[in-house]
């Protein structure tokens, strides 16, 4: 019993990590809390539908071409969005940019595809492994296996190469990044569409694992991997992998243990103890106010 | 004051006389975010939790133990007033987004908790509240708590929130006790968030944990924004559009809210500190006695 939930709670947790990875790589370089990152997932889940029951293609196909689609999506709206408001005004105004971002796009999904649930098709068989006296499903298989294949990407990107070098010098200075010749528009684009392309492979999983795909499931998924993201330390990439999985655990084991009438209360609730405790979340760094 | 409402009845439509109820109740409550974020600098995001302290409390207490309208008003205000008090001490620590986030966290949690909560009807929510907030009350309400709001912001308090907000370290420096003005304008934000949820409560007849949930706190958020932070007329003007919009949006139909997200995008770009942005009554009266005006960006 135990074990199993454990093992729910990895996959849950692995979905909140990837959306959560996106809010907190925008937030290092822009310090955006980017609300419409709720609504790209959404998107990149509906993508993945549409790819997977008009074009009948197979998993994989169905996933890279909602990260595909949601990649140019994040770009777009960062630029039409936020990219007019940079520098000339406060970061309140650029949230309430974002919040009208997350109220256009789940309207526009609502007019396109209305406000029914509707289910993916049998893209991934019912197969069930046996495993250390423990049943895996395929698709929580698939779940682990993608999203860790992800999160080390990421972490090779941006440890490694040169734009990822590029990302880190734009999260601690933008203006100095600016002054050593690094693209910085290009940069934050190419952030947005990273960040995009992550929530949309969440967004393809969490709607084949849980069956189900409507255009307001964003918003609740969008709060958790925000609240994920904070957890571990906004701003820090391990942070919110962290943050992500170990939000998913709490709330499954809450929910088993616990009473799941209070499901969405307990990760809320986690979240203010651990704040309470460590103010800047798990990984985050304490920054000191200077005069 | 019954008199005055029957004659308004008489002469005004009464789906107009809706929305001008609907905005008065919002200036009450933009007017506590504004308290809180535009004039302290603390961002809250979960105003709409508040609300539904002040609603449901009153809602149970006039309902149930028979209070008078005013009294069950009144103790929904403090009750949420209270809650205030306990959501403001982790602003003593936290800062910015995370605050934001503890906001939206504890306003979920309060409306998870009236879902679960039997006196309040669970999910299917309370019907049957007695209908007593009027045209005049309101409004009524409404003018005492912009003046009091004037008062407040003018006196040593009012120049301690803003003082907090331009720079806490210079603040601290200047003697200001920032933690407990802090908390202060949380209480007294919260404070308004329930009196506003007790009106809304009192003139809807029924309500429900969803009518409280993230994006009412965001609507009302966005009132104090786009009028302007920490400015009282902005914030009244912000409540008059934002309450206007959706309904002069009514003729586009269902592409109503696609509407209301792109106008929010583009008032930003070209708006960006709000309509009256850093425009303070204070400010307002000078420029009509035609002198100097200093405005700041912030």
């Amino acid at each position: 019993m135990f074990w199993e939930q454990l093992l729910n709670g990895l996959t849950l947790g692995s979905t909140y990590a990837l959306i959560a990875l996106g809010y907190t790589m925008v937030y290092g370089i822009v310090q955006l809390i980017n609300f419409a990152h709720g609504e790209i997932y959404m998107f990149g889940a509906f993508a993945g539908l549409f790819l997977a029951s008009y074009c009948g293609v197979n998993i994989l196909v169905a996933l890279l071409g909602a990260m595909a689609f949601c990649m140019l999506l994040g770009m777009l709206v960062e630029r039409i969005a936020y990219r007019p408001l940079r520098g000339k005004s406060s970061r309140l105004s650029a949230l309430i940019s974002a919040i009208g971002v997350s109220i256009f796009l789940s309207t526009l999904m609502v007019l396109l595809a209305g406000t029914n649930t509707r289910r993916y098709p049998d893209v991934v068989p019912n197969h069930t492994f046996h495993l250390a006296g423990l049943d895996f499903s395929l698709m929580q298989v698939i779940i682990l296996l993608f999203s860790a294949a992800l999160m080390l990407g990421l972490q090779f990107m941006v440890k490694k190469t040169r734009i990822g070098k590029a990302m880190r010098a734009c999260s601690q200075d933008l203006d100095a990044a600016y002054l050593m010749g690094i693209n910085v528009n290009r940069v934050i684009s190419f952030t947005f569409a990273i960040g995009s392309a992550l929530a949309a492979a969440g967004g393809v999983m969490v709607g084949i694992y849980y069956n189900a795909v409507w255009p307001y499931m964003g918003t609740m998924a969008g709060l958790k991997a925000f609240a994920a993201a904070v957890l571990g330390g906004i701003g820090s990439i391990p942070g919110a992998m962290i943050g992500g999985i170990s939000l998913g655990i709490l709330e499954i084991m809450g929910v088993a243990y616990l009473s799941s009438s209070y499901k969405d209360a307990i990760a809320f609730g986690i979240l203010i103890l651990v704040l309470l405790i460590r103010p800047q979340g798990l990984l985050g760094q304490k920054i000191s106010k200077k005069v | 004051m019954e008199t005055l409402d029957a004659i308004i009845s008489q002469y005004i439509d009464p789906y107009y006389l809706r929305i001008m109820v609907l905005i008065g109740i919002n200036i009450i409550l933009a007017l506590g975010i504004n308290l809180i974020t535009g004039v302290t600098g603390q961002l809250t995001m979960g105003h709409a939790g508040f609300m539904s302290i002040g609603a449901y409390t009153s809602a149970i207490l006039s309902m149930q133990y028979g209070f008078s309208y005013l009294a069950a008003l009144l103790a929904g205000a403090l009750m949420a007033a209270l809650f205030g008090v306990i959501i403001g001490i982790p602003t003593l620590r936290l800062e910015g987004d995370y605050l934001a986030m503890v906001t939206i966290g504890a306003a979920e949690i309060i409306r998870v908790f009236f879902l679960n909560f039997e006196p309040g009807g669970k999910a299917v929510g309370m019907a049957g509240i007695p209908q007593h907030t009027t045209f005049i009350t309101v409004w009524l309400v409404a003018l005492i708590i912009i003046l009091l709001n004037v008062r407040l912001l003018n006196s040593r308090y009012g120049r301690a929130f803003y003082a907090i907000k331009e720079n806490e370290i210079a603040a601290a420096a200047s003697g200001i006790d920032t933690t407990r003005i802090k908390i202060l304008a949380f209480m007294v934000g919260a404070f308004l968030g329930g009196l506003g949820g007790g009106l809304y409560a009192h003139y809807m007849y029924y309500i429900n944990p969803q009518d409280f949930g993230f994006m009412k706190s965001i609507e009302l958020l966005n009132m104090v924004v786009l009028g302007g932070m920490g400015s009282i007329p902005g914030t009244i003007l912000g409540a008059f559009i934002l309450t206007l919009a959706p309904e002069m949006l009514r003729i586009v139909s269902e592409y109503r809210l696609l509407f209301y997200g792109a106008l929010l995008v583009i008032l930003m770009i070209f708006r960006p500190n709000g309509l009256l942005g850093n425009v303070r009554l204070y400010d307002l009266r000078k420029r009509w006695w035609k002198k100097e005006v200093e405005t700041w960006q912030s």
